[in-house]
């Protein structure tokens, strides 16, 4: 062991002392490190061409239409319009008189597959609460797929896409991952093709807690801040190296998973999702992004938004709130039921959001309550059609896949809803879900519906028994 | 605020409606006692009380106060089934503000009474979302046993408490499990000795309280003050020596076992349910109430055999924990169909905060009609379960959650149909009072309504 170490060391003297007498080589090109190593396997299933007509079609950008078609194919809307549009030969034909329909919804926050049901220890992969700076940890690398909450967000909440996020103990807690919310037996299957990864930062409450309880920083909310701002004067330098070695190679700097997130959130390809409650804390957050030139995507939890719509809506960030989850802690106490319309009234991006197993069956609900909380208090220009941007048009632009989902428009992913009844009435129900034109649930056959492995032979089988 | 506060308080506090008759009319009538909604009803009350509502055709006395409900909905206030309204305004990192947790030494013996704080903000925010009363139990401690739960009103004064000491309130499921030692075996064997204690309490108890006068033999015999007032069991009743629970604790229990004292069991499993049928057969003078029951549509038919209510969870269909594997949104329905009184709490889901959502839930139980292979309930039903029901199963059904004749007067008058999330609370009365709707939260909109610069902060702006 001894002497083969000993023969090593004298090799690279020999090596070192050859280089020193000869002209200094180029240095190697470098290397490009495989951004994508866990690459989404997911493939739309088949699904026949499908028209629906005489329904009520909230296309997702704000329009209503009467007695709509919406038509899709080969897994993409066609076309979307009235009476006059045609349909393709062999399509199945849906009479869609009295029911509504609806690009799928997206939700920006969900914790399934990492806060699984049961919710027993074995089964908690939410937070690596061990350090509060974690951008290394990838929620997906937690994603039971086996969940039976998915199967319940589908038929219940006709929720077609998802963004799976890490808790929130952390001040960096992880990578987000974007799923389809087609059942796969590993993650990759469920993965948004080309869908950007997100990052979830938490400001707050959870993080000052979390450490400070263990007598670590951080315990305040400047400790919040402080640690924050040393990590990402860290990942600046550590771009700087990568950025360097891309243009002249040579060495290979020493690879950081925690900075390679960071890295390429400074790069724009990695999106800021920010738990955040408080508005003079999103404050300092949007001044942090500008201080190291990286741009919040949207603040979650975003309770106070309300207080300053004017600077989301002048800075481009998205608010994702609930419509009336209030004082269940300290910076959730100044909630309003109008939150979701003034923010949205303010010309920002509003977005209703779950972070809960079961809200997200019933998101629709949820903004039904905050629209008819904006009438109410009258807040103008507001309609369901509206409203129906908060869970589809506006989560699909946080997660960077608007272009290619969220609305009912020709040559987007076929991702629709068709309710049995208006979607902002308690009573509605998704009775038909596609995603990319295959059907994933019938409400009139208990086939069409998905059971987890969890619950296959057990009594209920996933609620369909 | 402290202005608009006082205001408000003196406002409930008065005797307005004392000899005044307000007739509410025109509006679709809900009864809450099941029956479908009545187009251009009325409803009458005085007194605090209601004198008639439904399809009423009465002469009003001169004087009445009339408010056209045209359009609207009215119907009795909501009541929270199950719930920890009042015991906090915070639940996380807020010193002071959450009187939920309970690391004492007593366990059985526990009044929720002293804990309610009808000032903190979700009194106000669920009384302004129409709900008018609430079950309110206490949490369990170290013990299966968590103690004695009130019904509550959500006025806007200083007396909440409608029926104290109303019920026990124990953990028979998972709860109690790790309360009780790690097992079913042991929650159970810890249930029986308790029952045990309080029965030997009661058997060598001297008098509840002895009498003040009178010879001897008198002083010894029993003065039942309030018939729920089990403390005082004096020093002189003498008990085992291998006891667990404190003298306070068996005291406590004494009217459960005596049947004076309803008693929630909190199961979720099949088998947990079955358990306390038994133990229900096995006490016949236990009036035992179930919470939760989120598996209870497998053994339904038994539940309802057995006569005893359910307050469950509305739309409970994850396989949340290893006691709730078969919950289906079903739930609700099946045991209806079978017969069991079902009703709808809030069973440790926003407990302290979000009663207004039982309305919603209630109308997804409508919804659930129309899909195939589900059972959910009718519209005067789900109604029926967010009013009467949860008031009937612990023996209040004539006194609040309905507009029967000598209930108290809690209505709510909606902008619309009530059991959809959009609708809202437009006027509510609790014991004939007009209630202030006003919230912490409805002065913040106000003041960020507008953002822009004016010529001072937005802190002026009240």
């Amino acid at each position: 062991m001894r002497a083969a170490a000993l023969a090593a060391l004298g090799a690279a003297l020999v090596l070192s002392g050859c280089a020193a007498l000869e002209p200094k080589p180029k240095p190697a090109p470098a290397v490009h490190v495989n951004e994508d190593p866990y690459p989404s396997t997911y493939a739309r299933y088949p699904g026949a061409p499908t028209v629906i007509r005489h329904a009520t079609v909230f296309s997702g950008d704000g329009q209503q239409i009467n007695d709509g078609t919406v038509v899709f194919a080969d897994g993409v809307i066609q076309a979307v319009g009235g009476p006059e549009l045609a349909s393709p030969a062999g399509a199945v034909e849906i009479d869609g008189t009295g029911k509504f329909v609806t690009p799928g919804i997206i939700d920006v926050h969900s914790h399934l597959g990492d806060y699984p049901s049961p919710g027993v220890t074995a089964n908690s992969d939410g937070n690596e609460a061990t350090d509060p700076v974690t951008p290394e940890v990838w929620a997906e690398h937690s994603v039971w797929p086996q969940d039976p909450g998915f199967s319940r967000a589908l038929v219940n909440g006709g929720v077609t896409t998802l963004q799976i996020l890490p808790g929130s103990a952390n001040l960096f807690g992880g990578r987000s991952v974007v799923l389809k919310n087609v059942p796969g037996r590993t993650v990759q299957e469920m993965k948004f093709p080309g869908a950007p990864y997100g990052l979830k930062m938490a400001c707050g409450e959870n993080p000052k807690r979390v450490y400070g309880s263990k007598g670590n920083m951080p315990q305040t909310r400047m400790g919040n801040i402080a640690l924050a701002r040393e990590t990402w004067v860290k990942a600046r330098d550590y771009k700087r190296k990568w950025d360097e070695y891309y243009a002249k190679g040579g060495d290979m700097p020493e690879r950081d998973l925690a900075m390679d997130t960071l890295k390429g959130v400074l790069e724009g390809k990695i999106l800021i999702h920010n738990h955040c409650y408080r508005a003079d804390e999103m404050a300092n957050m949007i001044d942090m992004a500008k201080e190291f030139g990286y741009h919040v995507t949207a603040f979650h939890h975003a309770v106070e938004a309300y207080k300053i719509a004017d600077l989301l809506a002048a800075n481009n960030i998205c608010a994702v709130m609930w419509a009336d989850w209030y004082g269940f802690k300290m910076e959730a106490y100044d909630a309003v039921k109008e939150n979701i319309p003034l923010v949205h009234n303010a010309g920002a991006c509003a977005i209703v959001h779950s972070d809960d197993p079961n809200y997200i069956q019933r998101l629709n609900q949820e903004a039904s309550k905050a629209l008819a909380d904006g009438i109410r208090a009258g807040i103008p220009n507001l309609s369901e059609a509206v409203a129906w941007q908060w869970l589809s048009a506006n989560p699909a632009k946080a997660l960077g896949i608007l272009d290619r989902t969220g609305t009912l428009t020709a040559g987007k992913m076929a991702d629709v809803v068709l309710w049995n009844g208006d979607p902002f009435s308690d009573y509605s129900r998704p009775e038909r879900v596609w995603i990319d034109g295959a059907e994933m649930y019938d409400a009139n056959n208990p086939k069409k519906r998905p059971v987890s492995d969890f619950e296959l032979g057990q009594p209920g089988e996933g609620d369909v028994k | 605020m402290m202005l608009r506060l006082a205001a408000a308080l003196l406002l409930a506090g008065a005797v307005p409606a004392a000899a005044e008759t307000v007739a509410i009319t025109g509006g679709t009538v809900a009864l809450g006692d099941g029956s479908e909604p009545i187009p251009n009803g009325m409803v009458v009350i005085r007194d605090g009380r209601v004198v008639a509502a439904g399809n009423v055709r009465m002469k009003l006395p001169a004087g009445t106060q009339v408010i056209d409900a045209t359009g609207k909905w009215v119907t009795p206030g909501i009541v929270a089934g199950f719930s920890r309204l009042g015991l906090a305004d915070v639940n996380l990192s807020a010193e002071g503000a959450d009187d939920t947790g309970n690391d004492g030494p007593f366990n059985a013996a526990i009044d929720i009474a002293p804990a309610i704080n009808p000032l903190y903000q979700p009194v106000a925010v669920n009384r302004a979302d129409g709900v008018t009363r609430a079950i309110v139990a206490p949490a369990a401690g170290k013990n299966i046993f968590a103690g004695q739960g009130a019904v509550i009103d959500t006025g806007a004064d200083m007396e909440p408490i409608t029926a104290r000491r109303k019920f026990q309130f124990v953990e028979l499921g998972e709860t109690g499990s790790n309360k009780g030692g790690g097992s079913r075996a042991s929650a159970h064997v810890l249930f029986r000795n308790a029952l045990r204690e309080a029965s030997e309490l009661r058997r060598y108890a001297s008098p509840i309280e002895a009498a003040r006068s009178g010879t001897p033999d008198q002083r010894e015999r029993a003065v039942v003050r309030n018939p729920n007032e089990s403390r005082l069991y004096g020093t002189s009743a003498q008990r085992s020596e291998d006891v667990l629970l404190t003298r306070f604790d068996a005291a406590a229990l004494v009217p459960v076992l005596q049947g004076r004292q309803y008693l929630l069991v909190h199961a979720e499993r099949a088998s947990d349910i079955l358990q306390v049928l038994d133990l229900a057969r096995e006490f016949p003078s236990l009036k035992i109430v179930l919470v939760g029951a989120t598996e209870g549509w497998l053994v339904a038919d038994s539940i309802a055999h057995a006569k005893i209510p359910v307050i469950a969870s509305a739309v409970n269909d994850l396989p949340a924990s290893f006691e709730q594997i078969a919950a289906t949104q079903s739930n609700v329905g099946r045991m209806r169909a079978a017969g069991v009184d079902v009703s709808i709490g809030m069973v440790n889901d926003n407990d302290t905060h979000n009663l207004f959502m039982e309305r919603q839930y209630a109308g997804n139980l409508v919804g659930l009609q129309r899909i195939p292979g589900a059972t959910g309930v009718s519209w005067g039903e789900a109604l029926a379960m967010i009013t009467s029901r949860p008031a009937q199963a612990i023996g209040m059904g004539g006194e609040i959650g309905s507009l029967a004749r000598g209930a108290r007067a809690d209505v709510v008058i909606w902008s619309g149909d009530p059991l959809e999330g959009s609708s809202a609370a437009e006027q509510v009365f609790i014991d004939g009072v007009a209630q202030p709707l006003e919230t912490h939260q409805t002065r913040l909109f106000e003041r960020y309504r507008y953002l822009p610069r004016t010529d001072l902060p937005k802190a002026y702006r009240h």
